[in-house]
């Protein structure tokens, strides 16, 4: 008997043991393909605390850095930990030498040179934090223009799009009606519809209304309700309990006093959920802005960030601070509604 | 008495239900249908938006798709109607056929692992997903400084830590500039796989339990239970990746400014239609490029759809039943 049970035992010590080891290699998959993910913005964060002068030195470090150096007879050197005769030195660099080699010398006794192999030693450094790259790159473009018409096209076409789709979606949520199924479909139907197959005409439409180069083009579609945030909140609706409506109405509320004082306060997570995405959307969005507004007084961020970097590539540090500015706000909105977030792409991703 | 009052009655409620989609009615038909009809007509028009367009019948059509038997017989891309469009068209694919099944297996893979009860699985999550909330022109900036073969930190790394000698040019090189757009498209792959995720965890458990119970080992259990639930969220990522690719731009655009350079290396089809609209004013032109492009994804979305059939597994839906 108890031969058997010193199997069984070893069988379920044998499991544990590689359950064990399965997770652990599972966790330390997940964290190395982690620093990956992270490494980017750890770039983008350290490169825009960089002095220019270190981008053109040693540009991929991913430490904001600058040589440590000495002042000899009021010149600098760059300092060295160096090797002599097995004793470790901190040694200032005097003059390069043929071959690969260098003269050092100690910083209090200049006149004393050694000759070493250059490679071997080993520079050394000192943290280099330059904080004034963001109020530089502020400044180096109209940045709060850029930011007001961000912000405006943002949120007053999200205040459009939460108020035309609630509409639309208590519409198609809480009445019937001969064809409002079949109108319906044809509205997800334009889910799948290219944009570019309807942009030129919708361009030339503008044109001619002299909305070209102004942010209307941005704004105003959005209060004529879109099928993505139409099907997500009537989705929604769908599961607000219809007695609600019933008891309100027998007390004499019309249909708009129900979506008003029943539907909207009912369905406050599904509009945060559109709402977080709408400003997600128009934050980010580069192709519209780019081809309705051309003047620098209208654009928005994306598309200044944009041409910025295509007028001064060379401006990194400064185009890399303006960068970390622009994806603070929906990093921000992420860690603040984690939840509402993931639930939304989920339900949006598996059955939109 | 009773019906008249019942029909007025259910009257009333559709005027109110037709009454509360005014918004998206009135939006169709001046932001969908009509510019849609518009377009079309267009398309058979030249119209540089200054003279009013000239209608010229299928001539767009016929620079898209003459020269191709000839282009087949000689094998000179000069033969054809319009060679930009097909190296385009070409660029386009090529980028899919790479993005796409490595975005399947990366966010596919991490999903499952993502899935297991490991040690700070919610801080993992949050991790993976970030990338893909701060898409855009931000984000491809920074790619561009990581990819650069001179200032970046992925040559580096390339050749001190992984040794390769001569790592690629990114960006500036015409065979590698697609698969550097690729590499930066799977930093973002977080996207998809929090929907997978969704998908994984949607699984019944009765549905594991069972197959333990027959003896399944965890492979049998991945390729049996786990494969066949997730083929519908698998199928409905493709479909979006491929509609996806099609309009490529915000990337492309930033990182090459606007050119789809180096050597048409990167000129995306969206993009070859943007510099027709917006750089040549060539309206008719790309109104019908427009309508090719929205062809082009009917038609996948179509055949995606009817290959489902094969191998998309619906819950609740016996396979060899139909």
């Amino acid at each position: 008997m108890k031969r058997i049970a010193d199997f069984f035992g070893s069988i379920t010590g044998s499991i544990k043991a590689s359950e064990f080891l399965f997770k652990g290699i599972t966790t330390l998959l997940l964290a190395a393909g982690a620093v990956v993910i992270m490494i980017p913005l750890a770039f983008m964060v350290s490169t825009s605390l960089k002095d220019p002068g270190q981008l053109r030195s040693d540009a991929n470090t991913l430490i904001p850095r600058k040589p440590q150096t000495a002042e000899i007879n009021g010149e600098k050197f760059n300092l060295y930990q160096v090797t002599v005769d097995g004793a470790s030195l901190e040694m200032a660099m005097i003059k390069k030498a043929p071959g690969g080699m260098a003269f050092f010398a100690d910083p209090a006794r200049p006149d004393e040179l050694i000759e070493l192999k250059l490679n071997e030693q080993i520079a050394l450094y000192s943290f280099d934090i330059h904080w004034e790259n963001y109020p530089e790159a502020l400044n180096a473009m109209p940045f709060f223009r850029y930011l007001g018409n961000t912000l405006i096209v943002t949120f007053v076409g999200m205040f459009g799009m939460l108020f035309s789709s609630s509409l639309v979606a208590y519409g198609f949520s809480r009445f019937r009606a001969p064809w409002l199924n079949v109108l319906f479909l044809l509205l997800l139907s334009t889910i799948m519809l290219p944009s570019q197959v309807r942009l030129i005409p919708i361009y030339i439409f503008y044109q001619k209304l002299g909305w070209v180069n102004t942010l209307l083009p941005l704004i105003v579609p959005q209060f004529f309700a879109n099928a993505y945030d139409v099907f997500l909140l009537r989705q929604f609706f769908m599961t607000i309990p219809l007695e609600l409506d019933d008891a309100a109405k027998i007390d004499g509320a019309n249909p708009l006093q129900v979506l008003l004082y029943i539907i909207l306060p009912q369905a406050r997570p599904a509009l945060v959920s559109v709402g977080i995405f709408h400003f997600l959307y128009a934050w980010n969005d580069f192709y519209e802005p780019l081809i309705f507004l051309h003047t620098r007084e209208n654009w928005t961020l994306a598309v200044g960030l944009q041409t910025f970097d295509a007028l001064y590539t060379i401006n990194t540090h400064l185009i890399m601070a303006v960068s970390v500015l622009m994806i603070f706000p929906p990093i921000l909105l992420f860690f603040f509604s984690q939840k509402i977030f993931t639930q939304g792409v989920v339900f949006s991703g598996v059955k939109g | 008495m009773k019906s008249i009052k019942t029909i007025s009655l259910a009257r009333r409620e559709a005027m109110a239900g037709y009454a509360f989609i005014i918004p998206w009615i009135i939006g169709f038909l001046i932001f969908t249908i009509g510019p849609m009809l518009a377009s079309l007509y267009f398309s058979f028009t030249d119209y540089n938006i200054v003279d009013p367009p000239n209608w010229v019948g299928l001539d767009n059509y016929i620079r898209v798709f003459s020269g191709i038997p000839e282009f087949f017989r000689t094998g000179d891309t000069r033969q054809l109607g319009d060679p930009i469009f097909w190296k385009a068209l070409q660029v386009t694919i090529y980028f899919a056929s790479l993005a796409l099944p490595l975005n399947l297996i990366f966010s596919f893979s991490l999903a499952v692992l993502l899935n297991q009860k490991v040690p700070g699985v919610n801080v993992w999550r949050t991790i993976y997903f970030l990338p893909s909330i701060i898409s855009g022109v931000a984000v491809t900036l920074l790619w561009i400084r990581i990819l650069n073969p001179r200032m970046g930190i992925l040559n580096p790394f390339l050749q001190n830590v992984l040794g390769i000698n001569n790592p690629p040019g990114w960006l500036q090189d015409p065979n590698w500039a697609v698969p550097a757009l690729v590499i930066m498209s799977l930093w973002g792959v977080g996207g998809s796989m929090i929907i997978y995720l969704a998908g994984l965890q949607g699984i019944p458990t009765d549905l594991y339990d069972a197959a333990k119970v027959d003896g399944a080992n965890a492979w049998q259990r991945f390729w049996n239970v786990t494969f066949p639930m997730m083929t519908p969220v698998l199928f409905y990522n493709l479909v979006l990746g491929m509609i996806g690719t099609f309009q490529y731009f915000t990337e492309v655009y930033v990182a090459t400014s606007g050119t789809g350079g180096p050597q048409r290396a990167t000129l995306f089809y969206n993009l070859y239609l943007y510099q027709n609209a917006f750089r040549y004013f060539d309206m008719g032109y790309a109104s019908t490029l427009a309508w090719i492009l929205f062809i082009i994804v009917l038609a996948l979305t179509a055949l995606i759809f009817r290959s489902s059939d094969m191998w998309v597994y619906y819950e609740g839906q016996l396979r060899g039943k139909q």
